[in-house]
């Protein structure tokens, strides 16, 4: 047993120490194409389409080879890229969810600016070009792009349209408001079809980052940490306590069913089983894959009492980041790589795939004119809702440090008043007061 | 037991042969263990750029919070659960195969199985039969009335989570219960039998005392396999949920540090959890210990 350990130890360990001592060092060859590493967080076919996308982009110059790896999901993506940060072999590229933002933000140094990556090859960026509600989550005060905006979505509400017309409501008209919402789903569960109306998918992203944007209110002061570290949350006021209370009373009442934390809740809609969900724009093309009846989406309900409702909803999704401590060469290749990503031929065709939202107004534009949105109405639908009104300070994109753990924060409340533990006032007011000290611990470590 | 002295002429080969063990102990657990405790007095951003000095404050911030307080309970209840579940169930059915003469590599084979399922698969199959929203299990309890869903009612997702990480670790108990009833001498049980005594008055009165080196080891067992290696189970059928339900010790380390990129605070979680269990197991070699006949 003992004499196994050691002969196993020079068998395995020795060879590698070998190894390890005679890698070369990475030589700068002018003919060999530089390989930039792009990890990314989305798998399945999603993925396989970003390696398409870096495929075609391989084939059209010979400077550069962009080799995509798939790194799990988002959460996964950026701990990864943490970690070999630490250890000094970042990748050049890396996809990063929205939630994810503040983290790289409050660390400026191991980072690159997109905008001053675009700058310095030449190809500046003209911040007009882009969707100013999609772009402002990723920019900084001065509205310069600090990540490269690639897939971002927004909630919308599902509705199907055969259940609809089962239980004698109008398919044309779904429901604006919650209180609409609410007869709606008294009118589905009475046909004794349906185990409840309605449910959601992630949350705290849908009932209350969208949700307090949509309404007018502040999730956060200082806008929502974009104008300084400083921030504080206050999602504990009446629009939010009313909202979760109305949710506690609809599922006693068999009419919202709780779905989990992240996309769970999908199979409860695409089943037939409950007949309305709010998700995802992007989560358009799998509905319709597995969903055999007919279905539609509208604009987000809102709650007739809050002024100010509806406002305009805000994004989710990934951007595209620049880690630091690469060459200027590498760079240069970034930037053309980025340049190709935002054409709008790709951009809108990545965007018809996906279902994602265009990021370039020409990107849109080219897709009206092929008829995209004729054919599927659902992705002019939240284009329309992010666009509805120019942003305000509470609409226009979240900054919170320590954003991952926050958002936990955040369900844990919910599902506190949810589970029936404490009252949604007690609930969000834990939730508030956990998440300050969250803020001020990054606030700590930021400066 | 007699002492028996080895004596190498050679001076250093004792120290050579011992050379790999402890090289592996230094690489594998000094090393983490003495990083885990330095990191636990820093608080650093996730880059690791800024590191800053906080002394004992991440364990204090640790043991403040209501809700890492209510990790250890979560921890213990569940610990509690899966020992006595599988070990009962165990010891049930392992008492059964024990008397079966024909065939008994089949059953045996069947109640082992579990066992070579990775625990992330068996979370996986857990997750599809109990999923309320196309699970198998969840669509047949609603005609006996039962609106199964464990993402919203805590109940659920705590018998959820017993029930996979049992079902995996009761092939392991068996395994051991077994060779235990197979190593008393017939002998016993068929003088007592010869005194007149009951199939389960020879169970409780003789089986079941001889097995208590048994039972302690697996008392043991079970406990550090609950606290760790429940791990799996818990991220694919629950994450922790709902509000903090399952959220066990190791799951919070799991879920501050790598999700939340907090390392200092998941380092000094860690190094209680490290704390805790050599408190239970030593308390358990204490108190119960005593009990067990050799």
């Amino acid at each position: 047993m003992r004499k196994g350990i050691f002969v196993g130890f020079l068998v395995l360990v020795v060879p590698l120490m070998v190894f390890m001592a005679c890698a070369p060092e990475a030589v700068v060859d002018e003919d060999v194409p530089l390989e930039i590493q792009m990890w990314i967080g989305l798998g399945g076919e999603l993925g396989q389409r970003i390696e398409e996308m870096a495929a075609e982009f391989n084939a059209m110059q010979d400077r550069y080879i962009v080799s995509v790896v798939e790194q799990g999901d988002y959460e996964e993506a950026m701990t990864s890229a943490i970690a070999a940060y630490r250890a000094g072999n970042q990748p050049h590229i890396l996809q990063v969810y929205e939630v994810g933002t503040g983290t790289f933000m409050g660390t400026r140094q191991v980072i690159k600016p997109v905008y001053e990556l675009m700058a310095e090859a030449g190809m500046p960026m003209n911040p007009d070009d882009y969707l100013s509600q999609v772009t402002a989550y990723y920019s900084d005060l001065e509205g310069n792009m600090l990540s490269f905006p690639f897939n971002s979505s927004t909630p919308i509400f599902y509705y199907n349209v055969d259940a609809f017309v089962e239980a004698g409501l109008d398919p044309d008209n779904p429901p604006q408001t919650w209180p609409e919402v609410e007869e709606a789903a008294r009118a589905l569960v009475a046909t004794g079809n349906y185990s409840a109306g309605f449910t959601f998918q992630w949350p705290s992203w849908t009932q209350m980052e969208t949700f307090s944007a949509w309404h007018d209110v502040p999730l956060g002061t200082r806008a929502n940490g974009m104008l300084g570290w400083d921030t504080e949350l206050v999602f504990n006021d009446d629009v939010r306590v009313q909202h979760l209370q109305a949710l506690v009373d609809w599922q006693a009442e068999g009419l919202f069913q709780y779905g989990g934390r992240r996309g769970d809740a999908g199979p409860l809609f695409t089943s037939g089983d409950v007949p309305m969900y709010i998700a995802s724009s992007a989560a358009y093309a799998g509905i319709a894959r597995t969903a055999d009846f007919e279905f539609s989406a509208g604009f987000l309900p809102y709650w007739p009492n809050v002024e100010g409702a509806p406002q305009n909803s805000i994004i989710g999704g990934g951007s595209l980041w620049v880690m630091g401590g690469h060459t200027e060469p590498e760079y240069e290749g970034i930037a053309e790589f980025f340049a190709y990503l935002s054409s709008p031929e790709v951009q809108a065709e990545w965007h018809q795939f996906s279902g994602y939202l265009p990021i370039t107004y020409a990107a849109w534009d080219l897709s009206r004119d092929q008829g995209f949105y004729d054919r599927i109405p659902i992705h002019n639908t939240a284009i329309e809702q992010i666009t509805l009104n120019e942003p305000t300070e509470n609409s226009r994109g979240l900054r919170f440090g320590m954003f991952p753990q926050i958002r936990n924060v955040i369900l844990d409340g919910m599902e506190g008043a949810l589970t029936g533990e404490m009252t949604p006032q007690r609930a969000l007011d834990q939730a508030v007061s956990r998440g300050n000290e969250l803020l001020r611990e990054f606030e700590q470590t930021v400066r | 037991m007699v002492g028996k002295r080895v004596i190498f002429k050679n001076k250093g080969l004792p120290y050579l042969l011992m050379a790999p063990e402890v090289i592996l102990v230094l690489l594998f657990f000094i090393f983490p263990a003495t990083q885990a405790l330095l990191q636990a007095l820093f608080r650093e951003d996730a880059f690791g750029i800024s590191r800053v000095f906080v002394g004992l404050d991440n364990f204090r911030r640790a043991l403040r919070d209501p809700l890492y307080v209510r990790s250890i309970q979560t921890t213990i209840l569940f610990a509690i659960s899966v020992a006595g579940s599988t070990m009962a169930i165990a010891l049930f059915l392992s008492s059964i195969a024990n008397n079966i003469t024909k065939r008994s590599i089949i059953y045996k084979t069947i109640i082992i199985a579990p066992y070579a399922v990775a625990p992330l698969v068996a979370g996986i199959m857990w997750f599809f039969l109990f999923s309320p929203a196309v699970g198998v299990i969840s669509y047949g309890l609603r005609d006996f009335g039962i609106r199964w869903n464990h993402t919203i009612v805590p109940g659920h997702a705590f018998f959820l989570v017993i029930l996979a990480a049992s079902w995996q670790r009761i092939a392991y108990n068996f395994l051991f219960y077994l060779g235990g009833m197979q190593s008393i001498p017939d002998s016993l049980v068929e003088s007592a039998a010869i005194d007149g005594a009951s199939p389960v008055t020879r169970f409780w009165r003789i089986v079941f005392p001889l097995l208590s080196p048994t039972t302690f080891f697996l008392l043991i067992m079970n406990f550090i396999y609950t606290f760790f290696e429940t791990f799996p189970i818990i991220h694919q059928l629950t994450q922790g949920g709902p509000s903090n339900a399952t959220a066990t010790m190791v799951y919070r380390i799991y879920r501050d540090g790598f999700r939340g990129l907090d390392f200092g605070g998941s380092a000094a979680q860690s190094v209680i959890l490290m704390a805790f269990v050599v408190t239970v197991v030593a308390l358990q070699f204490r108190f119960v210990e005593r009990k067990v006949v050799y």
